[in-house]
């Protein structure tokens, strides 16, 4: 069984890998990080904030653009081209597909990040001279983005198994942005009253909490992020992909394909 | 033990915005195949074919009524590794060379990792496209990703085949080389189970058919037996000028050629027609069944 998930993933990888629009997206991060060198070089005293805070918003913001546009087609895009049936006429468990898919871009994400922090690293060296201490966090930071990377990816996939790629976009980008929100979501329901209270506190349960998981200005102000706080992100970050995953797995089990 | 066993599959589909409107693409479907055989499943466009082998392979879930392939249920994973698939007008990963996606899918089909090359070579010279093995996919011809298709079936050796119309997009050649590899199938006691609309292919190929229409079985049985239950008639041909009187009202179309005339009479008829032309004296010079084509 692992092994057809493992076959499906590295497959979904050499895909991502051989899209000549991923290298696109990659220089525009690597050609930010680069830009932030230039910005921070009219920062004086702030160069290293700088650098760090455009870079990792690059890493980030290109990650999720990929995971979308990579993701809204995993599945969508096998039915439309019925690269499916000969996929699932073989003893291929539908669910194995999902994992599989899920697998192999979170794993082309991972891929991408390490090049893009490459990136931000030589950047943060050239405006430094040396690397600091504190520039470990930059790691934890990463560790965050790619956090944030896998709930996006099951959500891509979510609704890539029973929606066209366009109207997956669509959804996917929007429940990103308003998780990056979820702060100012909770806040809202916290002052709501009646049916807003309950339906903004299903909300704020339901709609994935990006902006808890946004840890770059802590890490580009040079401020440590608490262990415990690592343990119980990562906790939620996995349940919740866990649990997108299933839904994924459920409306594609029953799903007739065309 | 039949190889494909189809009790009473069914299936219909909900379409409009509250879904409410039915539509029947097959109506209760009962059909053996024995193993061994090949097996042609005809009809006209609409039918209910490619349905009927979608919902064997699981890709639509049946509204009624189950299927057993070596005697196993459809969605069965451990029946799948037995079976090869070829979906009808087939499109591969276009990014993959012909090598990469035969490794692939014999990987997914469980082929032993030692045997992975040597089948993806073999099947690759089976179908023609040892020179093309490195070429992506997507510099492949329709007719040359039919053989990808048909490659991809047969690679990890299973026992029953399903062609989703194998001949679609190919020349007289490669139609050729996917009849020679039909015939090669079943002397290796392969089960084959193809939709095709090429009758000659299925009156060639096919040790039965069953044909289709509108969702409905409309026969099953041998080809000679189909064609024979359909229309019974013979070919007389004798020494004469003109059609005699006697015979006109027997005879559904007569041809005059020189010294020879040829009637064609329902079998019913026959002995009253021979008995007339001997009263008559004509030398009859042959009686001949004429069999009825498929279509």
């Amino acid at each position: 069984m692992s092994t057809r998930i493992v076959h499906i993933a590295s497959n979904t990888f050499r895909e991502a890998v051989r899209d000549r629009v991923l290298y696109n997206l990659i220089a525009f991060a690597l050609l930010m990080s680069g830009a932030a060198v230039l910005v921070g070089q009219i920062s004086i005293g702030i160069e290293r904030l700088v650098v760090v805070n455009l870079g990792l918003t690059a890493v980030s913001l290109f990650g999720v653009v990929i995971a979308i546009f990579i993701g809204i087609g995993l599945v969508s895009k096998e039915i439309e081209k019925r690269t499916l049936y000969t996929v699932l006429s073989r003893p291929v468990r539908r669910w194995e597909f999902i994992a599989g898919k899920f697998f192999g871009l979170a794993g082309t994400l991972v891929v991408n990040t390490a090049f893009m922090a490459v990136g931000v690293f030589a950047a943060l060296l050239y405006v430094s001279r040396a690397f600091h201490r504190a520039d470990a966090w930059i790691l934890v930071a990463l560790y965050f983005i790619v956090l944030q990377f896998l709930m996006i990816t099951a959500i891509a996939l979510l609704f890539s198994s029973f929606s066209s790629p366009l109207l997956s976009a669509v959804f996917a980008f929007s429940l990103f942005v308003v998780g990056s929100f979820a702060e100012d979501l909770r806040g809202f329901a916290a002052l709501a009253r009646g049916v807003s209270h309950w339906l903004a506190t299903g909300a704020v349960y339901l709609v994935p909490n990006f902006a808890s998981l946004n840890v770059i200005s802590s890490v580009a102000h040079e401020q440590p992020i608490a262990k415990q706080f690592v343990v119980s992100s990562s906790l939620y970050a996995l349940l919740y992909t866990g649990m997108v995953l299933c839904g994924a797995v459920l409306i594609f089990e029953r799903r007739n394909l065309k | 033990m039949s190889a494909i066993e189809i009790l009473g599959l069914e299936k219909t589909y909900s379409a409009g915005l509250w879904r409410k409107r039915q539509r029947c693409a097959l109506r209760p479907l009962h059909l053996n195949v024995e193993a061994g055989e090949v097996f042609g499943f005809l009809g006209p466009n609409g039918a209910g074919k490619t349905t009927t082998l979608k919902l064997l392979m699981g890709l639509v879930f049946p509204s009624g009524g189950s299927a057993r392939i070596l005697g196993r249920e459809i969605h069965d994973p451990r029946m799948k590794a037995q079976i090869g698939f070829l979906p009808e007008q087939p499109y591969f990963y276009d990014y993959l060379t012909a090598n990469e996606l035969l490794e692939y899918y014999a990987q997914l089909s469980g082929v032993a990792t030692q045997e992975r090359r040597r089948r993806v070579i073999e099947v690759l010279g089976r179908v023609g496209l040892e020179d093309a093995a490195r070429l992506p996919l997507r510099k492949f011809s329709k007719g040359m990703l039919q053989r990808v298709g048909i490659a991809q079936a047969i690679l990890h050796d299973p026992k029953v085949l399903f062609f989703d119309e194998p001949m679609s997009g190919l020349d007289p050649i490669g139609r050729r080389q996917v009849r020679d590899i039909i015939v090669e199938l079943k002397a290796l006691g392969k089960t084959v189970f193809f939709s095709t609309h090429i009758l000659s292919d299925a009156e060639s190929l096919c040790d039965r058919v069953a044909i289709i229409d509108m969702g409905e079985l409309r026969g099953v049985g041998a080809v000679a037996d189909l064609t024979a239950t359909v229309e019974g008639k013979v070919e007389i041909i004798w020494h004469g000028s003109s059609l005699p009187a006697s015979l006109q009202a027997l005879t559904s179309e007569s041809h005059l050629s020189g010294d020879l005339v040829r009637a064609v009479i329902r079998e019913a008829n026959q002995d009253a027609a021979i008995d007339a032309l001997r009263h008559l004296g004509v030398r009859i010079l042959s009686i001949t069944p004429v069999r009825t084509s498929l279509e």
